[in-house]
């Protein structure tokens, strides 16, 4: 059974330009699904439709959301506000700007609980003591009464992690958490979310340009190129065998360490103009 | 230890402010044509009854000289008598002070509220016909400086529909007996609200007059910074949380947005503070601005320089209390 199933998405910008053509995918319960494809496919932006954070510029024209079996877009926006408030988390890019510098720490872990969720604020403070701890985080009550300036990034990934999973959502969307952090943070971030998904049996929707990340995190991938889902498949069958051409050479263009140097290898321009063929071919199809 | 050490130096700069005020007006007032003496004297008075009240009032002396006797008199807290009303010119001043604290907080507390609740709104509705109607009020808030305000709201609510008193602090038919100068808090606490209803009948067309226009400055800053924060990622997060468009914007928003205006609020304040002087006079209200244009007229130099002590204390003050605040609300610059 699907915890969040996406079947046909479009979204387009105001002046009609598709971002996402009929985006269908799935996502298990306590699975962990890949989302990958190159900058501007529109991964970020199926994670923003899912959590109602689309920017202002572009709308949904269609197409079914279905959180635990509910069409979120047929919700009154209140109500889906709230349900996606209790039921999905976000664990965003940039920790350095995604917690807000004017309010302590603790409060931003235990607002969702009190607020939305009707948690007694003592019972929220445990939860979130408790949540710090799990994310390793070193003296947590003192942290819970920090302010965000005087942390490191990696401290605040930590806890926007730990925020994320702190009203037990059954569904996380992480998007590309470890881009912003340097290198040597990048892999233990990594290991905390697959640790922390795998004890909260957390669906787990991983936005990422970075295939060497997927092998590690997820079971399934979905390929995104110009904003159209191009290849679906469980994650061994696609290191194995992928099936499309592009998804070949995007595998073909990730760097190894044993390529001798100045091997990088670009995806190739006919296979870039066989897919764009492939989208306008879908377009067409459906403009009829 | 740090905010001791912070509050000395604020001290010792306020007091170098106070004598630099003190200093200019002193030379200004004396430099510039017309006497008290001559405003005093019949037409037709001799050299020597000129002399002769010159030196009353230590006038024949040079004008350092005069400083140094009157600044060593202030010290010891005598601000010298009043030529024109024959009193001392502390009693005046404190007497008249309270009138303009109770007009000049009513007008900020106004453009704060009016100038506040419109950016909110504006922010809430950004982007549609809502957020286009309140930059058009606010424009035309700003078109006008106070004065011109004050005339309007005479001509319209205290003359087409004389809804409010346009002359005066306080009716003197309602017999009331102050105890204090602070007539609006003292009525408060007294609980005579009918006497509170006719001082806001009196002061509330004054104060704003005052409060449109730093109403208008307070909701285009403000409007700008909340907007701006819109964008940022925390209020993105907040919004996958479950919060309402509203309770981002005032909790998430707003106290990151704030600081800009904040700064700005306190230096337009001392320009309210100092258009009081102009209101006053329109309204007939006993303040220390009417007091002063009063004294200006006469040449009373005692007390023209007694109040521009005092405004330039007001002064001072606003900018330490916007310090503080700040300070008190940038988690930020708490550990500087």
């Amino acid at each position: 059974m699907s915890y969040l199933s996406i079947q046909d998405l479009s979204v387009r910008l105001r002046n009609g330009l598709p971002l996402l053509r009929k985006v269908s995918l799935d996502v298990k319960a306590g699975e962990v699904r890949a989302l990958v494809g190159e900058s501007g496919a529109g991964k970020s932006m199926i994670g923003k439709a899912v959590l109602g954070i689309l920017p202002r510029a572009v709308r949904l024209t269609g197409g079914k959301i279905l959180l635990d079996g509910e069409d979120l877009l047929a919700l009154p926006p209140k109500t889906r506000r709230q349900r996606i408030g209790a039921k999905a988390a976000l664990i965003p890019q940039d920790p350095l700007t995604a917690l807000n510098p004017s309010r302590r720490i603790g409060p931003q872990i235990t607002d969702r609980l009190v607020d939305i969720l009707g948690w007694k604020r003592p019972e929220a403070e445990a939860r979130a003591l408790e949540l710090l701890e799990e994310v390793h985080i070193q003296s947590p009550g003192r942290v819970m009464k920090s302010y965000p300036h005087e942390l490191s990034g990696g401290m605040r990934q930590r806890i926007l992690i730990a925020s994320a999973f702190a009203a037990e959502p059954k569904l996380i969307i992480a998007d590309e958490p470890t881009t912003a952090l340097d290198v040597t943070v990048q892999k233990q971030i990594l290991k905390l979310i697959r640790e922390m998904q795998e004890r909260h049996q957390t669906a787990l929707l991983f936005v990422t340009h970075d295939l060497g990340v997927v092998s590690k995190i997820s079971q399934s991938l979905s390929v995104l190129y110009a904003g159209k889902v191009i290849e679906d498949t469980d994650v061994r069958a696609f290191f194995d065998a992928p099936r499309h051409a592009y998804s070949k050479a995007l595998l073909a263009a990730t760097p190894k360490y044993t390529d001798p140097d100045g091997s990088l290898m670009p995806v190739p321009d006919n296979i870039i103009a066989a897919v764009e063929r492939e989208v306008a071919a879908f377009d067409a199809q459906m403009n009829e | 230890m740090q905010i001791v050490r912070a509050l000395l130096t604020r001290l010792a700069t306020t007091l170098v402010t106070l004598l630099g005020a003190a200093i200019i007006v002193f030379v200004v007032i004396r430099v510039v044509p017309g006497n008290p003496i001559a405003m005093m004297l019949p037409p037709g008075a001799t050299e020597a009854d000129i002399e002769r009240l010159k030196t009353l009032y230590g006038l024949d002396k040079s004008i350092p000289e005069q400083f140094w006797i009157w600044i060593v008199n202030v010290v010891q807290g005598d601000f010298g008598t009043s030529i024109t009303l024959r009193q001392p010119v502390f009693d005046l001043v404190i007497g008249r002070l309270p009138a303009t604290l109770e007009l000049s907080l009513m007008a900020l507390l106004i453009a704060v509220l009016i100038g506040g609740t419109a950016a909110l709104t504006a922010t809430l509705y950004r982007d549609t016909k809502i957020e286009g109607g309140i930059d058009v009020a606010g424009g035309v808030a700003l078109s006008l400086p106070d004065f011109l305000w004050g005339l309007a709201l005479i001509l319209v609510l205290g003359v087409l529909w004389p809804l409010f008193h346009i002359s005066g602090r306080v009716s003197p038919s309602l017999g009331f007996d102050f105890q204090s100068n602070f007539f609006l808090l003292e009525a408060l606490l007294r609980f005579r609200f009918d006497v509170v209803f006719d001082l806001l009948g009196h002061m509330l067309l004054p104060a704003f007059a005052l409060a449109i226009p730093l109403a208008a400055i307070i909701l285009q800053l403000l409007k700008q910074s909340l907007k701006e924060c819109m964008h940022d990622d925390y209020i993105t997060l907040a919004r996958t949380k479950g919060y309402s468009e509203t309770s981002i914007i005032t909790r998430d928003a707003l106290p990151n947005a704030i600081l800009p205006t904040l700064t700005l609020i306190g230096v337009q304040f001392t320009f309210l503070i100092g258009g009081t002087v102009i209101i006053e006079r329109l309204f007939s209200y006993e303040g220390l601005g009417n007091m002063a244009i009063d004294a200006v007229i006469n040449r009373d130099l005692p007390l023209i320089q007694g109040i521009v002590l005092v405004f330039a204390l007001l002064f001072t003050l606003v900018n330490l209390l916007v310090d503080m605040t700040y300070a008190a609300l940038n988690p930020r610059l708490r550990h500087a």
